[in-house]
């Protein structure tokens, strides 16, 4: 297995924003369990910018590393803003992650998207 | 804090006195033992002595062991040896589901090489179903390798009785036992078999050096050429401090094998009833009687394997999982799959593997950690929602 970073170990230890929302805005259901991970994120919008967000996640450590990393990167930013973080600003976020669990970050881009998706849907309805 | 090592399946530390035997032979006795000169008879001497050491265990002859450089070159040269050599009487080869890759990656290659290959499927405790095994022969099947005990649920399989429907059909018969010798009795005899192999490190002998045991009048094709030595089927200049240090560890694992796999029987069926009643939604994989001494292998509902380990090494506790997470690939051990895991279990699966220095008081505080682990991943997971 190759060696996380000091970051991924930190936000596996200790993962922030796990749990769920009450009453969500959006909320993005992505993964298999097949392929062994499944995250779900919830988002709470206010004047268009993400005020709280929170997920679970069923995976390895840098599924879960990730998960958190994404829940700290959003609180804050505007829907815009965050439809513009990617995997590869989650993973950056890390200092990286192994070759081999570069896709771990997909999911974290993937729930995101999905939850951003889903709060513009319930917008418009 | 002290650190527990529970992955002796993967490896085993080497015993100090297989180092102290093996020392000499990287500086004093350095002499090619395919020389003349009596600087050579030392270390000659020393194969031998070594060969005869593995091979009275196995009550085999000497001159039915060849030293490889472990397991997997063991179970590739059996194999493709046999494959090779009686290719002009039949292509078919059977197997299980659930032999280690060595074996099973060996007869995917043989596929795609115009050999035909039956994989027989096992029951939920790993056993292979011995009527389909038997259904599957063919007047062109050449060989059967089946494992002896599974590396990663532990189950110990029917050898005898596969040996004796392959006897009765007049098949070769090849066992991987990198997992049994050293660990309980392995007789070439008793189990029927004609080729075995074996692995030094998973019997607290040094890595990089392992065994074919090729019964007599087998006929097997080199797989690696250019010198005479192993009496032609292996050109390569022996690994003599790795093979005197596999005679070693030999003559030690044996001498306490009965006691030793007593004892780690009751370790194991102790942990194992500890960890199902503290923690809800776990399961032990693996034939609950018929396993391996040292073999624990738990899966736990609505987490992944990888983090429990990453979770148990913080307290230098050091396991294994079958998750694909842990790996390069995305799919989970073949093993749990052919158990009938689904792939969320599979994935949610962790191996413990004792060894000789492992004592209750180890494994008591791993059963005092884990319920603690699997409850903070359980309660961050969204597949576990009880």
């Amino acid at each position: 297995m190759e060696q996380y970073s000091e970051k991924v170990m930190d936000h596996f230890s200790n993962p922030r924003n796990v749990g769920t929302i009450e009453n969500p805005d959006g909320v993005g259901h992505v993964g298999n369990p097949m392929c062994g991970d499944v995250m779900e994120l919830q988002i709470k919008v206010r004047d268009n910018i993400i005020v709280d967000a929170k997920f679970r996640t069923f995976g390895c450590g840098a599924a879960i590393a990730t998960s958190s990393m994404a829940t700290e990167l959003v609180i804050g930013k505007s829907i815009d803003e965050a439809q513009n973080i990617t995997n590869k600003v989650v993973a950056e976020a890390l200092d990286g992650l192994p070759p081999v669990k570069m896709h771990c970050s997909n999911l974290a881009e993937e729930a995101l998207e999905a939850a951003i998706k889903d709060y513009k849907s319930r917008q418009k309805a | 804090m002290k650190s527990i090592y529970l992955d002796h399946a993967a490896t085993c530390p080497t015993d100090p006195k297989v180092v102290e035997a093996m020392l000499p032979y990287f500086s004093d006795h350095y002499g090619n033992p395919s020389s003349i000169y009596s600087l050579s008879r030392t270390t000659r001497n020393a194969i031998e002595n070594a060969r005869t050491i593995l091979a009275s265990a196995i009550g085999a002859d000497p001159k039915e062991i060849v030293f490889t450089s472990g397991g997997s070159e063991s179970d590739n040269f059996a194999i493709k040896g046999i494959a090779h050599a009686l290719k002009d009487k039949g292509n078919h080869i059977i197997t299980s589901q659930i032999e280690h890759h060595a074996v099973l990656y060996t007869c995917k290659f043989l596929e795609k090489n115009g050999y035909d290959v039956t994989y027989v499927p096992v029951d939920e405790h790993g056993t292979i179903k011995l009527d389909e095994l038997e259904k599957a022969i063919r007047p062109d099947t050449i060989l059967i390798t089946v494992m002896h005990a599974n590396n990663e649920i532990g189950t110990i399989q029917p050898i005898r009785q596969i040996g004796e429907i392959a006897k009765k059909h007049g098949i070769k018969f090849h066992t991987d036992a990198v997992q049994t010798f050293g660990h309980i009795p392995v007789n070439a005899n008793d189990l029927n078999v004609d080729l075995l192999s074996i692995s030094a490190h998973k019997f607290y002998g040094p890595k990089g050096v392992g065994a074919l045991y090729i019964r007599k009048g087998t006929k097997i094709t080199p797989q690696s050429h250019g010198g005479d030595q192993e009496r032609r089927r292996r050109a390569s200049t022996e690994n003599v401090p790795g093979i005197v240090g596999l005679g070693k560890a030999v003559e030690i694992a044996t001498e306490s094998m009965a006691d030793e796999a007593d004892r780690q029987t009751k370790l194991r069926n102790d942990f194992i009833k500890a960890i199902l009643e503290k923690i809800p939604d776990s399961r032990l994989n693996g034939h609950p009687v018929d396993r391996l001494p040292n073999n624990i292998n738990i899966s736990f509902e609505g987490i992944e394997g990888e983090s429990i380990l990453l979770n148990l090494d913080m307290y230098g506790i050091a396991a294994s999982t079958g998750s694909a997470c842990s790996s390069s690939s995305l799919e989970p051990s073949h093993v749990l799959l052919s158990i009938g895991l689904t792939h969320e279990l599979a994935h949610g699966s962790v191996r413990f593997s004792l060894g000789k220095h492992t004592t209750r008081e180890e494994l008591d505080r791993v059963v005092d950690i884990l319920p603690g682990i699997i409850q903070k991943l359980r309660a961050m997971s969204p597949l576990y929602n009880k």
